[in-house]
């Protein structure tokens, strides 16, 4: 699926933006294209059809909003590579710093919406069978010998990196240093049998092959299983601390002022924060921001202390370097292992 | 010129210049693009992409396994080639078919259905696990995988010729005193023995570079079932297109090394059985 995928996407992309440079100028519709992550799937295709309802009540225009769904790496490539999209939905400011050392986006998007530009969040936290027969309670118990831990690969997914980030700062809420933290977080990788490309596959290795005693994963995914798969093969266990996982979006600059779009996706992103978006988001597992809306599903968002990339390791490109980047830190933990 | 002049048919020149051009926009220039790329990074840096420990582990497994798998394949390529072609039995137009359903299968579809058969908890892996055979997530996955999509190649290959060649060379041979294994490994053999040849360099070239079925049976540990084509991946995850590239221009000069080799065998051994084209 993977090449075929990747090596179609310019294609994708040139069809795509074919049919919107057609498309636009001739009729007085407004199309909007949304390039957004994976797992990202369900949650606009509901918020789509709310927005395009609240666009032709308030403005009195219509909208289209196209979507294109990928692997966060691999999408950001294609708007890069010329895929027109007015906004990106990320789950990692990381992949949003890419458009803007291209020029695409602009380098304060973090102040263009409230709460650094990201209108939701998630956390990591565990999934373990039922009953938690090797009762796992929090991170430390994930680096006890002989257990299976089920993370997908950090190096080519935005999932395994907020989990590795996870253990590290838990590491170094404890009290741990540096090499304290490195050591925890080498010993709880050493338990990983299978590396897998994305979230969605580490998901299938945990519930379908039976492999690993805990999957760790966001909590929007731990949750959705828990709901699909049944409430009688696993447990969603929340540790003491987490990441503060948020998906953060912005306007592709260059894409709105050629096609004078603006207006229309910046509503769009503000939409996201509005009451009945935010609802939606609830609905889709990943933590609101309004406090008024997590209020209201308080029993489904379990409080947890968060800490941020940003508190923790300063930024998304220092972490990139020291941890992820070829012989960071990442790489000479599985190396040894 | 001189050979094309006494043809029957007209048209080198017109055929030699679409397969020069034909060949540039196919092959080398994507090729040149990818030596391109690579050449942005430092001799020091491209020499540190290439041999960095996980990378170099990931060299062997791609092509110690694909050559294992083409290996495998050959030997049993060419007894499904042998019993395809010189028996006939009820429903040989079927596994005749089946052959090439590797060929039409979505990689990542097979992956997971070996994935699924192999796991611990598959139909297969059910049984292997008690024997302490782990299929699934280790090397030996990677080259179940390999040998699932190399066997067309093989088969296919080596089918035309046994097809073309008659039985009474084999009639002949014993005939003047040769018993069945002198017929066979003297007169039948050397005759495959080219298309068998290619028939392996296909299914190795294949092996080499496959990625999706890999990727879901394999379970990526680094050092031990990471593939070479997976650490291109990581890198373009990772925006590194240099260091992609770099891993690729690497992978593509040991195949095209490895698969002159095997040609000038097989030019060799043709020539040496008298078939020299």
């Amino acid at each position: 699926m993977a090449p075929t995928r990747f090596f179609l996407r310019p294609v994708f992309a040139l069809v795509a933006g074919l049919a919107i440079v057609s498309a636009g100028p001739a009729q007085a519709d407004t199309t909007l294209l949304n390039v957004s992550y994976d797992v990202a799937r369900e949650l606009y295709k509901d918020i789509n059809p709310a927005f395009a309802a609240h666009w032709q009540r308030t403005a009195g225009e219509k909208v289209t909003i196209n979507q294109s769904h990928g692997g966060s790496s691999k999408q950001i490539q294609s708007v890069v590579a010329g895929l027109e999209a007015d906004v990106v939905t990320m789950n990692q400011a990381a992949d949003i710093e890419v458009l803007v050392k291209n020029g695409l986006a602009s380098a304060d998007w973090r102040k263009a919406f409230p709460h650094g530009a990201a209108p939701y969040s998630s956390a990591t936290i565990f999934l373990v069978r039922k009953g938690n027969p090797k009762g796992i309670k929090d991170w430390n118990d994930l680096a006890r010998a002989g257990l299976g831990v089920v993370v997908p690969n950090p190096k080519t997914s935005g999932n395994g990196r907020y989990t590795y980030l996870a253990a590290w700062g838990y590491a170094l809420s404890k009290g741990g240093n540096e090499a304290a933290a490195r050591d925890f977080v080498a010993k709880l990788f050493a338990n990983v049998p299978v590396f897998d490309g994305g979230g969605r596959g580490a998901t299938t290795t945990f519930t379908q092959r039976g492999i690993g005693d805990v999957l760790v994963t966001f909590e929007n995914e731990a949750v959705l299983i828990d709901q699909e798969v049944g409430g009688d093969k696993f447990d969603v266990v929340y540790p003491s601390i987490s990441i503060d996982a948020s998906a953060p979006v912005a306007i592709v600059n260059k894409v709105v002022d050629k096609r004078g779009s603006r207006k229309a996706a910046t509503a769009y992103l503000n939409f996201l924060y509005s009451p009945e978006g935010q609802e939606i988001i609830a609905k889709h597992n990943f933590r609101p921001r309004d406090p008024a809306v997590l209020k209201k599903h308080a029993s489904r968002f379990p409080a947890i202390k968060t800490f941020t990339v940003e508190e923790k390791f300063g930024s998304w490109d220092a972490v990139q370097k020291t941890h992820f980047s070829d012989g960071g830190i990442y790489d000479q933990i599985v190396v040894k292992r | 010129m001189a050979s094309s002049s006494n043809r029957v048919l007209p048209g080198f020149g017109l055929s030699l210049g679409y397969t020069l051009v034909y060949l540039s926009l196919i092959v080398l220039i994507p090729l040149a693009a990818v030596f391109i790329k690579a050449s942005s990074l430092s001799l020091e840096q491209f020499w540190a992409v290439v041999t960095a420990p996980s990378v170099v582990a990931s060299y062997k497994l791609s092509f110690g396994a694909s050559l294992l798998a083409a290996a495998i394949n050959s030997v049993f390529g060419l007894m499904l080639a042998w019993a395809l072609v010189r028996y006939s039995f009820p429903g040989k137009r079927l596994v005749d078919a089946l052959v090439d359903l590797p060929f039409a299968l979505p990689t990542a579809v097979a992956g997971i259905a070996l994935t699924a058969l192999y796991a611990p908890n598959g139909w297969m892996g059910k049984f292997l696990e008690p024997l302490g055979i782990k299929v699934a997530f280790t090397p030996l996955g990677v080259l179940v995988a390999l040998i699932f999509i190399g066997l067309p190649f093989v088969v296919r290959t080596v089918q035309p010729i046994l097809e073309d060649l008659d039985t009474e060379y084999e009639e002949a041979a014993v005939s003047l005193g040769a018993n069945r294994w002198q017929a066979f490994r003297h007169v039948v053999f050397p005759t495959l023995l080219p298309a068998l040849m290619t028939g392996f360099a296909m299914a190795f070239a294949r092996a080499v570079g496959e990625y999706g079925s890999v990727i879901f049976i394999a379970g990526n540990i680094p050092m031990v079932s990471e593939i070479t084509p997976l650490m291109i991946i990581t890198k373009l995850e990772q925006y590194d297109y240099a260091g992609a590239t770099a891993i690729a221009v690497v992978m593509l000069v040991f195949s095209f090394l490895l698969l002159l080799l095997i040609n000038g065998l097989q030019a060799w051994t043709a020539k040496r059985t008298g078939r020299a084209r």
